[in-house]
């Protein structure tokens, strides 16, 4: 080991060239990981001392800054926001791969369309669900259309992750289930999907990261009410909106930190799940 | 029957796919139906090139956002950039074995973190540290710049890091045979061939820094003027949006969706070129 780092040393000394393309490189990787782990340290020490059990109340007073009502909201958004997008998703990328014909104008324009979605800023979001769901539908500032905002967000994302696991699928098991004499319909959901469901897993749990993490489109359509969610139709702020909140006022610094380690902690578990998810397609390609 | 159920089912299929074509049009017909008439009741090129945004004086020019959402972005890009591409570099080829896991999931932990905890961590140490070592009132360009240039690079990383994986590794073995060193060759070879890759990267980046909005605005001070050095403050065109909307009422209130209009006009600029990007290399 010594002796090849000594041998690789002498080629740098003979070559400078190579030697500072390394270094600017291992220069970048240190910053951009010094950076991410000076936030996550950061925001570790200034928020666990100030993790009280005040910030876990069932109701939010201006005094515990109780966060447990948006943490259940959020989980409350979640579900719905995946009740919509998820078999909206899953159908689509089912219509795309399975029944549509390659090349097919339909199929270019909703791939085009995916990705307009995808790229659009979460204020674009806002402002439009603000518009359509809050105003034209008359939902309100809701939970419902929190989620229904959202669900057109992480549709795009859903849809694609499910297109590729379905197209992961071996056509022999398609033409297995052909042969056993099943339907096209059966096949889809009784051999297609079900060997396709880690790489749809995957996608959801994306989609659940993005939710978890949104405020921007959530502020003007499902409003900031720090109270549980009573309905589908009560205002509710989930853990982000939450964070901002109680950050713009300046008053609770303590209580932001306590809630920003929260929502790292979410936010690496999602990350987590998402590795194991990944984990199992990679364990079964391995198998196959 | 069951060729009624098989019929029903692909019909409804057919309908999700149609989802996300239906979702564009309302939100093309939402925002420009409610922008646009602003928009030609101030003019549009009093709107675009206006350099006086008061509402209360029913000046209404998003000029010094537009300028504000292209210096940031541009900020971001020159830290997000060089740090990114040299990062994939690392990982895609000079990463040790047993590092590789741990630096992937940092660099996916980094894009999970939500904009609020980026703004937040904005707010209470790099605004401090540029109000101390710059001087100013440390919401500024630069400081929106470094803090955008952070959140773009698990982006620029990830398309970066698969782009430079796709090239053949034959490239990278013929530029040894001809006396490379490892470096010259990752450098002199696979990097010029992962170009559009790279660049798609890039341009996925810059669509996140121009949309950011909660991080930036925690960070940038929000003065609705051009700003006239790296160190005073600045407003984009998301924040803009997000600080007023709340409370506007009218022709405010319809201007402000007159920039999410233009927002979203940038938006679909820089999604074209970016599947032509891809067009291209295919």
């Amino acid at each position: 080991m010594t002796r090849s780092l000594r041998k690789k040393w002498r080629a740098y000394r003979r070559d400078p060239k190579s030697l500072l393309l390394f270094l600017s490189v291992c220069i970048a990787v240190l910053l951009t990981m010094l950076s991410l782990l000076f936030l996550v340290v950061y925001i570790l020490v200034k928020g666990v001392p100030h993790l009280m059990p005040g910030l876990f109340a069932v109701r939010y007073t201006s005094e515990n800054v109780s966060l447990l009502p948006a943490l259940i909201n959020t989980l409350f958004m979640m579900l719905l926001s995946l009740l919509f997008a998820v078999p909206v998703g899953i159908g689509a990328a089912v219509y795309l791969t399975e029944y549509a014909r390659r090349g097919n104008k339909l199929v270019n324009l909703v791939g085009i369309t995916a990705e307009t979605l995808s790229g659009i800023p979460s204020i674009v979001y806002g402002l439009f669900g603000s518009l359509f769901f809050v105003k034209y539908l008359g939902l309100g500032l809701s939970l419902l259309s929190g989620a229904l905002t959202l669900s057109i967000m992480i549709l795009p994302l859903i849809m694609r992750t499910t297109e590729e696991a379905l197209r992961g699928v071996p056509d022999s098991y398609r033409e297995g289930s052909f042969g056993l004499g099943a339907g096209k319909l059966r096949t889809v959901f009784s051999v297609v999907l079900p060997s396709a469901v880690p790489g749809i897993l995957s996608g959801v749990i994306l989609g659940i990261g993005r939710i978890v993490g949104e405020s921007a489109a959530l502020i003007f359509t499902a409003g900031t009410v720090a109270e549980i969610a009573t309905s589908l139709f009560s205002s509710a702020r989930t853990l982000s909106v939450h964070m901002y909140s109680i950050s713009g006022e300046g008053l609770y610094i303590n209580q932001t930190y306590a809630t920003a380690v929260v929502l790292l902690a979410v936010v690496v578990l999602i990350n987590a799940l998402s590795g194991f998810a990944a984990k199992k397609i990679g364990g079964k390609n391995a198998d196959g | 029957m069951k060729q009624i159920k098989e019929k029903g089912m692909r019909l409804l299929f057919l309908l999700t796919a149609c989802v996300s074509i239906a979702a564009v049009i309302l939100i093309c017909v939402f925002l420009f139906a409610n922008g646009l008439p602003a928009i030609r009741e101030i003019g549009i090129f009093k709107f675009l090139f206006g350099m006086k945004w008061k509402p209360a004086n029913d000046l209404y020019g998003i000029f010094p956002m537009i300028v504000g959402s292209l210096y940031v972005t541009a900020g971001a890009l020159l830290i997000g950039v060089p740090v990114g591409i040299l990062t994939a570099v690392f990982l895609a080829r000079f990463c040790p074995r047993p590092l590789y896991r741990p630096l992937k999931s940092a660099v996916n932990l980094m894009a999970g973190i939500p904009s609020v905890v980026y703004g937040f961590f904005g707010l209470v140490v790099l605004v401090p540290f540029v109000r101390e070592t710059f001087g100013g009132r440390g919401m500024s360009v630069l400081t929106a710049s470094v803090l955008l240039g952070l959140m773009i690079l698990p982006t620029i990383i990830s398309v970066s890091e698969a782009a430079l994986r796709a090239v053949p590794q034959s490239y990278y073995e013929g530029g040894l045979a001809l006396g490379a060193s490892h470096e010259g060759s990752v450098f002199r070879t696979i990097l010029p061939a992962a170009k559009s890759g790279i660049f798609a990267g890039v341009v996925l980046g810059i669509g996140r820094a121009v949309g950011e909005t909660m991080a930036v605005m925690m960070v940038a001070g929000n003065q609705a003027v051009i700003p006239d050095g790296l160190l005073s403050g600045v407003r984009t065109l998301t924040t803009n949006i997000v600080l007023e909307m709340g409370y506007s009422t009218d022709l405010h209130r319809e201007a402000l969706i007159g920039t999410a209009v233009v927002l979203f006009v940038f938006i679909l600029i820089i999604n074209l070129s970016l599947s032509l990007l891809k067009r291209r290399e295919k």
